[in-house]
């Protein structure tokens, strides 16, 4: 062994390490390297995927949510009707909420991008697909002539007595002045049922439209999404996206990121989010920037591992 | 710049003038021909260390294929071909093996403490070729047109608006991530891969961490010449 430590430095000066070899050499074939390579990593991967094949969870439409849990549906749309979902306080970049979002010290970088694909919850997810139907329904032009105040006043009452009606059953509702809201929420969910809500709301954002934001967000404001995500361990407090639906390893070099969530001082926080990309773009940097940092790139010296790789070399010198 | 010396069989000893001749003189000397596609390694270059790296390069191959394939019929053919779902196959476990590939050799030039000797920008190609394989790897995921992408869009959205770009890097605009996927974030890699590669041609492979000038290996160089050896040499 060498009696100066081996140097670990990235810098280039007059040493074995920065000079040219000129030592012994060995044939090694690149090409046929690569070739044996693609041959054996095919294999693997037409073995991978004949045995394992992929996942493939059918998406789910606004259809099938409203086909399979009605009133977890109409409980959804009326709080989008009245301003009270997710979506509708998510404030920028869906709309204007004031003192919403994650801060990092005094700024607030949600705010800052500002409102730049505007939703309106209720005209966009329940009055705008009504209006388009055929025969809109009466209740329509009640609520559109409401003030503000009566609006919410209804949405309010309604939400209220759909908790406590048994199952959430909107047919179950005690009496009460719910306004034209009851009339609104069942339209949407016949519409919804028939099918027609998914193109009405995709058709929002004109003839070609790739932009799927209102579509996700509205489902998201509902329970039977998250609940179907949950049952495929999906959720955030479940590594929550690093997985993917069925026995798959999905994104597992997410770890890391997923990591960060479960730690509750961070996950807990109330801008975990910044605290998980920050640690992360952090960590990126200093992963770049190992060979500069003393300690970090001395630790190969100390746990000499390089002896192994070199086994052969150190035999022979 | 002058090369010093016979550079090439080319006489590049004169005093180019040209931009186009001044390239071709610098690209020359640090990378001739023999140094790019060598017919040998110096004799440390024996490790099965050294093959991830070709492993990954290789599953890169076959995600850019079967990602051609899907490309060719969209990305809901695979949800109604046995043909498509098998290429759909292909391309996930390309990219699993990729990411393993990738990691042991990450970890490997770790422990060789790679970056020595003037080879910081050979770990950093590496490093930014990790990070953006995992950008690419994300917006594939974000492309399944399943329930799983649109539970990932959906919770995704959070962290990318939290630090406000969410707006511009929209995971639920189906639209945009494709072209994350199929164009912009296939080609970076491609051609950081390609910059990392040529990096380690051009600075050869780093020697042993302990490899000390009286080594037999240094002091005896070949007594069998290997065909035209001269990887690292300079003539
Ligand atoms: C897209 C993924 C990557 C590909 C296709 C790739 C490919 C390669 C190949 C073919 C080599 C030469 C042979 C070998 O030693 O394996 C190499 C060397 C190297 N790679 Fe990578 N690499 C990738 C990612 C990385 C990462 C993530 C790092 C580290 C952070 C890294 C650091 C290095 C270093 C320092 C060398 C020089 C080794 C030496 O001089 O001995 N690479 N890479």
């Amino acid at each position: 062994m060498s009696k100066i430590p081996a140097s670990v430095s990235w810098r280039s000066k007059d040493d074995i390490a920065s000079r040219a070899w000129t030592g012994k050499k060995r044939e090694y074939d690149l090409f046929k390297e690569l070739t044996v390579g693609v041959i054996v990593v095919g294999v693997l991967v037409v073995g991978l995927s004949a045995v394992f094949s992929s996942p493939d969870e059918p998406s789910v439409t606004l259809k099938s949510w409203a086909t399979a849990a009605p009133a977890d549906f109409v409980a959804t749309a009326t709080a989008e009707l009245g301003g009270t979902s997710g979506t509708a306080g998510y404030g920028a970049p869906y709309n204007n909420t004031p003192d919403v979002g994650q801060k990092l010290g005094p700024i607030n970088l949600q705010s800052l991008s500002g409102v730049q694909i505007p939703i309106d919850t209720a005209v966009d997810f329940v009055t705008g697909p009504l209006s388009l139907q055929a025969n809109p329904p009466q209740a329509l032009s009640t609520w559109t002539a409401a003030a503000t105040d009566q609006r919410a006043s209804w949405t309010s009452a309604y939400t209220d007595a759909l908790t406590k009606a048994p199952n959430n059953d909107p047919t179950q509702v005690a009496v009460g002045d719910y306004g034209p809201v009851p009339a609104l929420t069942s339209s949407l969910l016949a519409m919804a049922q028939q099918g027609a809500l998914d193109g009405a709301i995709q058709g929002e954002g004109g003839f070609f439209n790739l932009d799927y934001t209102r579509s996700i967000l509205f489902l998201g404001d509902g329970a039977y999404f998250v609940g179907l995500a949950d049952g495929a361990h999906l959720t955030g407090d479940q590594w929550g996206m690093m997985n993917e639906t069925g026995n798959y390893p999905g994104q597992s070099w997410l770890w890391l990121f997923s990591f960060w969530y479960q730690v509750p001082v961070v996950g807990g926080a109330a801008n975990a989010d910044i605290l998980v990309v920050g640690i992360m773009l952090l960590l990126t940097v200093l992963l770049g920037l190992v060979p500069f940092i003393p300690g970090l790139r001395t630790i190969p010296r100390w746990i000499p591992i390089h002896r192994l790789v070199w086994k052969d070399y150190y035999k022979r010198r | 710049m002058n090369a010093s010396g016979s550079i090439d069989e080319h006489t590049e000893s004169e005093v180019l003038h040209t931009w186009t001749g001044k390239t071709r003189q610098w690209l020359v000397k640090r990378l001739p021909a023999d140094k790019l596609l060598p017919e040998g390694q110096p004799s440390y270059v024996s490790s099965w260390i050294y093959v991830f790296g070709m492993g990954a390069i290789a599953s890169l191959i076959y995600i850019i294929a079967s990602g051609v394939v899907l490309s060719l019929n969209g990305p809901t053919w695979y949800h109604v071909s046995g043909l498509g779902h098998f290429v759909n196959s292909s391309h996930l476990w390309s990219v699993e093996l990729f990411f393993i590939f990738m990691v042991v050799h990450l970890w490997g030039k770790y422990w060789m403490s790679a970056w020595r000797g003037g080879r910081v920008l050979t770990w950093i190609t590496g490093v930014i070729s990790f990070a953006v394989s995992i950008v690419a790897a994300f917006t594939g995921y974000l492309l399944q047109t399943n329930f799983d992408s649109q539970w990932i869009a959906f919770e995704a959205k959070d962290a990318l608006n939290a630090v406000g770009i969410g707006a511009w890097f929209n995971v639920a605009n189906l639209g945009q991530i494709f072209m994350w996927h199929i164009v912009l974030l296939p080609l970076a890699v491609g051609v950081i891969v390609a910059l990392h590669v040529v990096l380690v041609r051009a600075r050869g492979v780093v020697p042993p961490l302990e490899a000390a000038s009286s080594d037999t290996q240094l002091t005896t160089p070949d007594e069998v010449s290997v065909g035209t050896l001269t990887e690292g040499s300079v003539r």
